[in-house]
């Protein structure tokens, strides 16, 4: 199963990272959005993988039963989804703004910030 | 007043700092009569270091402070000897006379708030400079001053020369700071002390590492830089652009001596070395002479005494290193001396400037009609600077010249230095006594044609200095019994008395200094023909390390916009290339590098169900959709098909917090992307070329190959489940909660879930700012 | 979108949904569910009543900015870690009390403040992340800009 997962996981890696390096923002936004899920993935397949028992200590006992599910990575990870979902929209409002305002969603037409002429920097006192 | 001594002192400590704050609101609401109240504070904390004096000179040390972090054994704690109590009461004592003097020479100048702010802010770090125990407040404070100086010489920041030079020290002082860190890191790393009162008791064993010279090295690098030593001496004649009160207390009296006050306070557990006894009598050497003969080749007279403080710099830093008790002595009572007399002399070239109008030595004559009283405190001054008889100075030159001949060929060499030096100091002492005042008063372009005597606030400072080194110099018993002997002590760390009393004696000193008098004399007679001897000298040599650091300063910031060009075109596409074949090198190099691939990983154990295996298949379909996506809708749902996958994943492996949040998180992200995507162009096919096709897919292959590497390597080695197990045991019994996911979320990782929340509220505030603010700032 | 029959059973829909969400943040602690999810699920329905009745209908039935709402619930969260504070105890520890209401026993601690701080925060922030993307102009008010680069010539890329 581990291994399944591995693979999976090294496939949603390789796509999101060769959507991001595209030029064009609309993908490479495509491939973060991948990328976060990748990721979660990532550490939920390290704290080990455990049918269908959730983390939830059962009335009457004070531990998880032994087949429970690792509640570590889920507890890191949930955090993360909700993360990454707040900076995904961010990049996107991001993108859309830069799309509107420069006219352009090829990034290395974006130099607003970098411009190719960049004079040096002032001399002297 | 139920405060015990340690808060006295840790007051005296943050008073300066206070006045500091309230120096621009009072100087606003009372003007420059607010410098006298100000002045309260630096005396008061004075009063408070001044009952110390008893103590100490019984060979006592008064410790005192708070613990801060005592986990990473931080302590704000104070350590005062013969050293550092003398050195806090100079500070203190000048300054209090500082704060008036400046409140009269900057009246009615519209930022003398600001000034005085800074300047108090200074004089709460020198203090605490002098007072540390501990290394890290020391390296704190010590920067602390360089920033103050780099204010205050920049005060008149309209003016590019002002600007350089505060923008010169800072780099020298600073950069010399950072190396005083490193030594002092590594002095902490062999010695396993932090603390000045504790490693002032090492003997040996310092000395024997075989760090000890990379310490000696690096503390020099500190030391040096901070009391313009050659060859770092230049910033503090440019330092000179500075307003006069300044110079006078920044640097001649206190900021400058940081580093000599440092080297004595090492000098216990790093002196007494060969590298210590070549090294700083060398460098120190050089200084004096180097310092004095260039203090001939001005008429500015504030240049002049600037050099001549670099000189006496030099002359300090050669008796530290000398090696021998009397030369620590002298320095001791050299360094007293010059604080009083360098002082005043600087106040009252201020005074003349503020006055006159000018202070050009070859403008000036006959100024004792106008301001007599200014006139006496630089007679009393200057021959204390000569080191005439009666005077502080004298026991400080006769002491040197003791310390220095002993007859073999080093103490020759270097008792030579100190006299060329001496000689030439007297020269300018004289020079800057009587030149401007004795003789006839004549009219020059920039000189004031009506002159008067300095107005109280200016004449105090200078004189209670003046008549301080020659007080000193009659009543030398009691100094030495409080102050010269108990410093010596503390330096050498074994228990000295000084006895020289101000009665000339007979003996090879005492025709030393008849010969520096005469030598210093007959300079003094040709000063003109000297000055454009020295002047013509100079030039010959040509540029030195001042036009250097220009230099050096415009490689730099042309290497740096190169370097910025070179790491920085400008195309998005290349930082991220770069950062994945870094992440892809570093997941495949190591393990092939050094043999530690993973097996071939078993066959999957306990087989994989049906729903675990159509799940798994549907976000690879998804993953697949959304690389071929060509237009809006596709990329949405193929989008939205792989993460519903990962959330079922997640469902099916007892994970179903992250599962619900999962679909809820897909669910808006198809709702967001829906409302932008309708906005936004995508381009029907990805247009890259074939070749770059090829090259990122190769790098993004990589790259994944890398994380199925290292996960199923991570397999391959147990799980360690100490985290786990404590959030198991405790959830329930502690937390009182069932859902250990929720509770590790809430309780035992809250910390860490307030950041998120605020990451959450504060992309939340960024969108709402991208979305209003539009180019030309205009918002609908 | 705006058909009738979402216009009829949206607030319906809505209002259930607010309630589960109210529902899964309080049994987060020993259930699963908690903060996280129940404001990402009010947010959807929020999101629900958005496109049925449009923009200004949730900010009106918001009455107050959700920024503020989310600024309110990071302000809830702090707090109550900061609680502990003045009982002695590090930052962030959980405290409990047990009050009696009605002859029930109900348990209340800083640590279900503190969720309901990040509830708050989770609804506040997507919320106006939401709201400010519908309220936007369409696509329309885009093609004003044109030049070079503008988006009508951008076919051929």
């Amino acid at each position: 199963m581990e291994t399944l997962f591995a693979v999976l996981i090294g496939l949603f890696f390789a796509a999101a990272i060769y959507l991001m390096l595209s030029k064009y923002t609309v993908r490479i936004l495509l491939g973060v959005a991948l990328l976060g899920n990748a990721v979660n993935l990532l550490l939920f397949t390290t704290g080990g993988l455990t049918r269908e028992v959730p983390p939830i200590i059962p009335a009457g006992s004070d531990v998880l039963s032994t087949v429970a599910a690792n509640p570590l990575p889920q507890a890191l990870i949930l955090t993360a989804i909700v993360i990454s979902f707040s900076f995904f929209a961010f990049l996107l409002v991001l993108t859309y703004r830069a799309y509107q305002e420069l006219g352009t969603d090829n990034t290395d037409k974006m130099r607003l910030a970098e411009p190719t002429d960049e004079p040096l920097p002032p001399m002297g006192y | 007043m139920g405060m015990n001594a340690p808060a006295w002192t840790f007051a005296a400590l943050f008073l300066p700092f206070l006045a500091a704050a309230l120096a621009p609101v009072l100087v606003g609401r009372f003007g420059a009569r607010a410098a006298w109240f100000l002045a309260l504070a630096p005396f008061l904390s004075f009063l408070n270091f001044l009952r110390f004096f008893g103590e100490i000179s019984r060979g006592e040390v008064v410790t005192g402070g708070y613990m801060w972090a005592p986990s990473l054994n931080l302590s704000f704690s104070w350590f005062l000897d013969g050293l550092s109590l003398t050195f806090a009461a100079l500070v203190t004592g000048i300054g209090t006379l500082i704060v008036i003097y400046s409140g009269g020479y900057l009246k009615g100048h519209p930022h003398q708030g600001r000034f005085l702010a800074f300047m108090l802010l200074f004089m709460g770090a020198m203090l605490g400079l002098v007072v540390s125990d501990s290394f890290l407040m020391l390296f704190a404070y010590w920067e602390l001053t360089s920033i103050a100086s780099f204010l205050l010489i920049g005060f008149d920041h309209e003016r590019p020369a002002a600007r350089r030079a505060a923008l010169q020290a800072l780099l020298v002082t600073g950069g010399g700071g950072l190396c005083l860190l490193a030594g002092l890191v590594l002095l902490w790393d062999v010695t396993g002390i932090t603390q000045m009162s504790l490693l002032i008791h090492m003997e040996t064993s310092l000395r024997e590492s075989p760090f000890y010279l990379a310490i000696l090295l690096l503390v020099l690098g500190g030391c040096f830089t901070k009391s313009a030593q050659f060859p770092f001496h230049f910033w503090l004649p440019n330092a000179m652009e500075a307003p006069t009160p300044v110079s006078a207390y920044l640097h001649s009296a206190t900021m400058v001596k940081a580093g000599v006050y440092l080297l004595m306070r090492l000098q216990p557990a790093l002196g007494a070395t060969p590298a210590w006894e070549i090294l700083l009598p060398f460098f120190g050497g050089i200084t004096l002479v180097a310092g004095a003969l260039m203090a001939l080749r001005h008429t500015d007279m504030k240049m002049m005494l600037a050099y001549t403080t670099m000189a006496s710099l030099g002359l300090l830093v050669m008796l530290t290193g000398f090696g021998s008790p009397h030369a620590v002595e002298a320095a001791v009572l050299y360094l007293v001396a010059h604080a009083l007399f360098k002082g005043a002399l600087f106040m009252i070239v201020g005074a003349i400037d503020h006055e006159a109008g000018t202070r050009d030595i070859s403008k000036l004559a006959g100024l004792r009609k106008f301001m007599p009283w200014t006139f006496a405190a630089a007679v009393l001054a200057a021959l204390s600077m000569a080191g005439l008889p009666l005077f502080f100075g004298f026991l400080a030159k006769e002491e040197i010249y003791a310390a220095l001949a002993a007859g073999n060929p080093r103490a020759v060499f270097f008792t030579t230095l100190a006299l060329i030096g001496n000689a030439l100091m007297f020269a300018v002492a004289f020079g800057i006594a009587f030149k401007p005042f004795l003789g006839v008063f004549a009219h020059h372009e920039g000189v004031r044609h009506h002159i008067h005597e300095a107005p109280l606030s200016i004449f105090l400072g200078p004189a209670a200095l003046a008549l301080a080194g020659l007080v000193a110099g009659l009543a030398s018993g009691v100094v030495h019994t409080y102050v010269s002997s108990p410093m010596a002590s503390a330096i050498l760390h074994e228990t000295v008395t000084i006895d020289i009393s101000t009665l000339p004696h007979i003996g090879l000193p005492l025709f030393l200094s008849l010969v520096t008098i005469a030598f210093g004399l007959a300079i003094f007679w040709k000063l003109s023909r000297v000055r454009s001897l020295m002047a013509a000298l100079f030039e010959s040599l040509g540029p030195g390390p001042d036009r250097g650091f220009d230099t050096a300063l415009n490689a730099l910031l042309h290497f740096a916009a190169s370097v910025t060009r070179i790491v920085q075109p400008g195309r998005l596409e290349i930082y991220i290339t770069i950062t994945f074949v870094l992440v892809a090198a570093m997941l495949l190099v190591p393990p092939i590098v050094f043999g530690e691939l993973p097996g071939l990983p078993p066959l999957p154990a306990g087989g994989v169900l049906v729903q675990e295996g159509l799940f798994l298949g549907i976000a690879v379909i998804g993953i697949a959709a959304v690389l071929r996506a060509g237009d809006r809708l596709t990329a949405i749902v193929s989008l939205g098909i792989q993460g519903f996958a990962v959330a079922v994943i997640f469902l099916l492996f007892g994970a179903p917090d992250l599962s619900f949040t999962q679909f809820m998180v897909e669910t808006l992200s198809v709702v967001i992307l829906a409302l932008v995507m309708t906005r936004l162009r995508l381009s029907p096919s990805d247009s890259r070329p074939i070749g770059q096709r090829l090259f990122d897919g190769i790098l993004a292959i990589a790259c994944g190959l890398g994380f199925t590497l290292l996960l199923l390597k991570t397999f391959e080695t147990p799980f360690d489940n100490v985290l786990t197990d404590f959030f198991n045991a405790y959830s329930k019994v502690i937390a009182h909660g069932a859902n250990v996911v929720n509770v590790i979320i809430v309780d035992f990782r809250g910390t860490d879930t307030l950041g998120e929340i605020a990451v959450v509220t504060i992309t939340g505030l960024a969108v709402l700012a991208l979305i209003r603010v539009r180019a030309g700032g205009k918002t609908p | 979108m705006n058909t009738l029959i979402l216009r009829t059973v949206a607030p319906f829909v809505t209002a259930l949904t607010l309630l589960f969400s109210v529902f899964v943040l309080l049994r987060g602690h020993n259930e699963p569910g908690g903060g996280f999810i129940g404001g990402l699920i009010a947010v959807s329905g929020l999101a629900l009543y958005g496109i049925a009745f449009g923009v200004g209908a949730v900010r009106r039935a918001l009455h107050f900015h959700p920024m503020a709402i989310a600024g309110a619930g990071l302000f809830l969260s702090t707090l109550s870690g900061t609680i502990s504070l003045f009982a002695g105890v590090p930052f962030m520890t959980g405290l409990w009390i047990y009050p009696h209401l009605f002859g029930t026993e109900i348990p209340l601690s800083t640590v279900m403040s503190f969720d309901l701080g990040v509830y708050l925060v989770v609804l506040g922030a997507i919320t106006s992340i939401a709201l400010a993307l519908e309220q936007e102009p369409g696509p329309e008010a885009d093609e004003r800009q044109s030049g070079p680069d503008g988006p009508q010539k951008r076919g051929d890329v």
